[in-house]
């Protein structure tokens, strides 16, 4: 049984048998990893505290036949937070931002692709994601879907919100179809294809590119339209949908 | 493969949370060897609980009546709410014996990854019960886990303005353990909760 040792954020936990966990994690090097926690369900634990959703860990994990199996966790740098506490404990902490970091979880979950196949920009992205989260400058849900938009490039997903999606000419252009790939111009739409605002496409634009100063001075109605077609994106590209989507608190 | 009926408990049994094909081969086998007496009062058991137990119209708990023992019982503090997850942990504070109030069970935490939101849990009955105003402190101790406190940070925000005093079970350092094998999270949280000993 050999052992290894990499940098992971825990994206979910499932309880197993008595007193162990099945986590998930997202690991720097290894991509997905899913690994057998033992015992870490009992108060006499000595890392069960460090392995719940959110926590930047390092891990040691010994292959296993078909789980891999947590031998030592460490907790990393308490980063983000001013007071220094634990990421899960801060993002915990905040309702708005716990339920747009499930989001962010589900989906980092979600579209890292193979398990053990390196996912390095998803894990730096959804590092980065949750650090701006757990600082609490920003507006989660903006975060949200500013995470969720890069996310989906990274996978290979981009959405295009300026030049047509399909036939590549110059925008700016007026309706986006998820099938698509974005935005298209009156000659490539296909039929169903939504009309949002110019200002929506510029908030959504912005939030691919880095842009907060556009996105934070953009209003609610246009943050919301955003929002919905960011979820019809992704769900049409993933084929299912995110269950943790509805029930960010917005 | 089993023969009909045999094959039928295997299956049935296998279904169990925890349970493996193996462990249900086991028990099939051990339950067919069994005193017919000893396998009628397990069956008995098995009727009756899905058929007398259910779940108290006020507080959520597991009963055998309208109303579970706690909320009937005169004794207990009318005050004094106490919002947990399960019953498992009505029984578990139970245990303890610290607690005259009474219980407000919510069937689970809020876990958006597992498709639980508030609306899943027992919140509305939860303000329905506030709304009269006799209590006056509520008592978080929901599970000091990511959801546990997502959930508790829901509540603080829903409770806080009707005025009433909101408290959360404290977490820190197990009783009859060692300071220097603590984990750095539960120790640090022992320091945040940290209280005064003059008074």
């Amino acid at each position: 049984m050999s052992l290894y040792r990499d940098e992971a954020i825990v994206l979910r936990t499932q309880k197993l048998g008595e007193a162990d966990r099945i986590v998930t994690v997202l690991s720097h090097r290894h991509g997905r990893v899913r690994a057998v926690a033992r015992g870490v369900r009992r108060t006499t634990s000595r890392f069960g505290a460090r392995l719940e959703p959110f926590s930047h860990v390092d891990l040691q994990l010994a292959e296993g036949r078909s789980l891999h199996v947590v031998t030592q966790v460490e907790s990393l740098s308490t980063w983000g937070s001013s007071s220094g506490r634990p990421l899960g404990s801060v993002i915990g902490g905040d309702y708005r931002a716990y339920t747009a970091g499930t989001a962010m979880l589900e989906a980092a979950d979600r579209l890292a692709g193979e398990d053990f196949e390196p996912a390095v920009q998803q894990y730096l992205l959804l590092v980065g994601g949750l650090r701006v989260l757990a600082a609490g400058e920003r507006e989660p849900s903006l975060v949200l879907d500013a995470f969720l938009l890069r996310s989906l490039s990274v996978a290979g997903y981009a959405p295009s919100f300026d030049d047509c999606a399909r036939c590549g000419e110059p925008g700016p252009h007026r309706s986006f179809s998820p099938p698509m790939g974005g935005m298209t111009c009156s000659a490539c739409r296909p039929p169903g294809s939504a009309s949002p605002r110019p200002e929506t496409v510029a908030l959504l634009s912005a939030l691919l590119t880095g842009d907060w100063t556009t996105a934070t001075a953009s209003d609610e109605r246009t943050r919301r339209e955003g929002a919905g077609l960011v979820a019809a994106y992704l769900q049409w590209h993933l084929e299912r949908g995110l269950r943790s989507l509805t029930h960010v608190d917005r | 493969m089993y023969e009909g009926v045999v094959q039928d408990l295997i299956d049935e049994l296998g279904r169990l949370p925890g349970i493996g094909p193996k462990g249900a081969q086991r028990i099939a086998f051990y339950l067919l060897e069994a005193d017919p007496v000893d396998v009628k009062r397990l069956a008995h058991v098995l009727v009756e609980v899905k058929d007398k137990v259910r779940f108290c119209s006020v507080c959520g708990n597991v009963a055998e009546d309208e109303q579970c023992r706690i909320c009937r019982d005169p004794r207990r503090d009318l005050q004094v709410l106490c919002v947990v997850e399960e019953s498992k942990d009505v029984v578990a504070i139970e245990r303890t014996r610290e607690f005259r109030g009474r219980y407000h069970v919510l069937g689970g935490a809020i876990s958006p990854i597992e498709g639980i939101g508030p609306e899943q849990l027992r919140v509305r009955e939860l303000m329905q019960r506030l709304a009269d105003g006799v209590v006056i402190e509520v008592i978080l101790a929901t599970d000091p886990n990511l959801e546990g406190e997502a959930t508790a940070t829901y509540l603080t925000r829903l409770l806080k303005p009707l005025g009433l005093r909101v408290t959360r079970l404290a977490s820190g350092l197990p009783v009859g353990g060692d300071l220097e094998y603590a984990d750095e999270v539960t120790l640090g949280r022992a320091f945040e909760g940290r209280r005064s000993v003059d008074d």
